[in-house]
């Protein structure tokens, strides 16, 4: 099952290679890892998407809260949350009819065009991967120049948070 | 005051209390070195090659329970290190490795000596830190060593430029430290210790498995309290000896794949296992679906990610070993049910029974010299009261199986990394911190040519380490395996063009001698302890073909075992 897992880590130089070198040493899967700074500057927030086993999820978070840089840490999916994800898509508008489909897609997804060329549209789109997984679907296969997934981005919802 | 980086190390490590520092000098660290030569407080031990600095400094923390110290310069020096770093991180030994780093104005230009020591140890360390500026050094440091020697031990790497070593700041030895992400538990869960108590006390064939935790957390003494109380079987594994006297009735020997019929007997068929310091490794477990079957399994360790790591465990307790176990006796002496003593009674028959079987017999009429005889003839003339390092083979199992040892920290091997060569530098260790008491190294003519060098630091240093080399002209555990699971096929496990171990004892300025007649090896073993103030390296010349037994195969459940080549059991 997939799981989104929260950490605040110490935000030094060389965190990221021990939560990134972690994964490869016990062969654990990272489906996206996101990570910046948060309003505390020595504090850095990841997002990582993983799947396995229970078993292996409980080795994951435990072997990440071993880690002496990490703080905290919360498996969002334990409970209610939300996850976003911000895509950019470039995909080839050339003529009338594929810009005028591409910003009716566009805007059943309630994205937004960007950027506008004689060839092409950079589309914005924000969403659960899922969302934007399915964007990806509606568009014309070989319209699409290039796409680049930010990874997701998680938070638990109402009072339940990951702070210190 | 102030302080240059390299005047703020030595002080510091004056200040924490650190008597030794293990290491070898190179450009890096030279500022280091100088200030090393201008005091004496912190002792410097020069080795021929890193790791057995490593190994050094490892075998001085398991033998003492301090923190061992290495100092090695950037680049290979660092390196060189990274097989004993490793070692430590397997066993979990507090270690502080200060690795010389070239200036942070080069760092990433490929310059000379140049390595990411950083990221070159990080899978094999507790923690690391590069220094890039002196005001960091002190509380850095302070850091290293508290993260080395709390919650689960473990080695840890301080990278420090060069030109760090030459900044000032001021320095003040910083007495506490300030970690928000690292705060180790220490006290268990009491309901899940209350849990514990219940399934124990309900036992009809209780078991205690133990391991280095013990030795580590020095729970020994709680450990034996609680055994005797409860009367129950004890099996400890290969980290865990000396922790309960192995000479006491109720020690069943160790486990695993080369542990004792009545030990592996009793894994497989108790109820009720606690399992304490011990990390359920897969030469203990064997194939995880027949790891007791019937049993209840209780686990106490202070790393929860050791908890139902590989085996699922229904009562974990995170925690300190000793305080664990005092809470736990607190509660079994409050408590109005005791252990069933009937049960206990028919447990104990059924155990004796496997006993009976003398699983570690060999054969004491042989012409030949019999490695097991070597060691049961090195327990009787040290009162096993050595101190015992060991290489990585056979000669370690039957070290394991035939030196009875009664008190913890006397065994110190490589367990979990299996290291070769890590037997005589970590002999020097342990002689540098018990200068008065006999230290031994359990080697093999393969394992000692590891870190054979070390012969020379020895006698720079006199330590009066006592070598025995079991040599078999073989490397015994693999030709084992091979005869075994390689239809004899011995490829590359026979050495050839072995130096005469005797001249090349005395050529380091020690002591040689080789036996190779069953009648002399206790003369020998007696002549060597006589000269209490010389390395003696004993060349006992053995049976080429003697295997370690019993064996459970790779892959077998504990009640699959071979007890020898003519013994088969049903």
């Amino acid at each position: 099952m997939q799981h989104i897992i929260s950490i605040l880590i110490e935000n030094e130089s060389g965190a990221l290679s021990r939560v990134a070198g972690l994964f490869s040493a016990r062969g654990y899967n990272i489906e996206s890892l996101t990570v910046a700074p948060t309003e505390d500057s020595s504090l850095s927030r990841m997002t990582l998407v993983t799947t396995g086993s229970d078993e292996i999820i409980e080795q994951i978070t435990k072997q990440l809260n071993k880690l002496v840089d990490v703080v905290k840490l919360m498996d969002l999916t334990e409970g209610a949350h939300i996850e976003r994800e911000m895509m950019l898509i470039k995909v080839r508008a050339s003529d009338a009819t594929m810009r005028e489909e591409i910003k009716r897609l566009v805007d059943i997804f309630r994205g937004r065009i960007i950027d506008v060329t004689d060839v092409a549209y950079t589309i914005e789109l924000t969403g659960t991967g899922e969302k934007n997984d399915a964007f990806i679907e509606a568009l014309n296969e070989g319209s699409i120049v290039e796409t680049v997934r930010s990874g997701v981005s998680g938070i638990a919802r109402g009072s339940r948070s990951l702070h210190i | 005051m102030e302080l240059n980086g390299a005047e703020i190390l030595i002080h510091f490590l004056k200040d924490e209390g650190v008597e030794y520092v293990f290491g070898y000098p190179g450009g890096a660290v030279l500022f280091i070195y100088d200030e090393l030569y201008k005091q004496d407080d912190v002792k410097h031990i020069l080795v021929r090659h890193e790791q057995g600095a490593t190994h050094a400094a490892d075998g001085y923390a398991r033998s003492t329970g301090k923190p061992g110290v290495v100092l090695v310069t950037s680049g290979p020096g660092a390196t060189n290190a990274v097989t004993g770093i490793a070692t430590a991180y397997m066993d979990s030994i507090p270690m502080v490795i200060i690795t010389g780093q070239v200036h942070t104005w080069a760092i990433g230009s490929d310059a000379f000596q140049e390595v990411d020591a950083v990221g070159i140890t990080r899978p094999c360390v507790k923690h690391n830190f590069l220094v890039k500026d002196v005001k960091d050094l002190a509380a850095t440091l302070k850091k290293a060593f508290y993260v080395a020697t709390t919650g689960r031990p473990g080695p840890v790497v301080v990278d420090i430029p060069k030109d760090i070593t030459v900044d000032k700041t001021d320095y003040t030895y910083p007495d506490s430290v300030d970690m928000r992400s690292y705060n180790p538990v220490v006290k268990g869960n009491a309901r899940q210790i209350r849990r514990a108590v219940d399934i124990l006390l309900g036992a009809k064939r209780p078991m205690i498995y133990t391991g280095g935790g013990v030795v580590l957390s020095d729970g020994s003494k709680e450990l034996v309290d609680f055994t005797r109380h409860m009367g129950f079987p004890i099996t400890q594994t290969l980290m865990g000896l000396g922790s309960y006297p192995s000479t006491d009735r109720q020690f069943v020997g160790m486990l695993g794949m080369h542990g004792t019929y009545e030990a592996n007997m009793a894994m497989h068929h108790c109820d009720a296992l606690i399992a304490i310091g011990a990390r359920f490794d897969d030469r203990v477990v064997g194939k995880i679906e027949h790891f007791c079957p019937d049993a209840k399994i209780i686990h106490i360790d202070i790393d929860p990610a050791s908890i139902s790591k590989s085996v699922k465990v229904d009562v974990p307790i995170v925690g300190s070993v000793p305080v664990v176990l005092d809470e736990m006796m607190e509660l079994i002496k409050q408590s109005d049910s005791k252990p069933d003593l009937e049960a206990l009674g028919d447990w104990w028959t059924q155990i004796d029974e496997w006993r009976g079987m003398d699983c570690l017999r060999y054969d004491k009429d042989s012409k030949l010299i019999k490695p097991q005889a070597v060691l049961e003839a090195l327990w009787n003339i040290t009162n096993g009261d050595a101190f015992v390092t060991s290489d990585v083979g056979q000669h370690q199992m039957w070290a394991a199986q035939f030196y009875k040892f009664d008190k913890p920290r006397r065994w110190i091997n490589s367990g979990g990394l299996g290291t070769m060569g890590f037997g005589l530098p970590a002999a020097m260790g342990a002689q540098l911190a018990h200068p008065d008491d006999t230290v031994c190294c359990v080697t093999g003519e393969a394992s000692i040519q590891m870190c054979i060098q070390e012969l020379s630091t020895c006698k720079q240093f006199d330590l009066p380490i006592k070598i025995i080399n079991l040599n078999n002209r073989y490397m015994g555990m693999v030709r084992q395996w091979q005869e075994f699971f390689y239809e004899k096929r011995y490829s590359h496990s026979y050495l050839e063009a072995l130096p005469d171990f005797v001249k090349l004892a005395e050529s380091y300025g020690h002591v040689g001698i080789r036996i190779e007649n069953p009648a002399d090896i206790e003369g020998a073993l007696k002549e060597a302890m006589s000269l209490k103030d010389r390395l003696v390296f004993l060349d006992f010349i053995t049976d080429q073909t003697e295997n370690v037994y019993p064996m459970i195969a790779q892959g077998k459940g504990h009640h699959e075992m071979h007890l020898s080549s003519e013994r088969e059991l049903a």
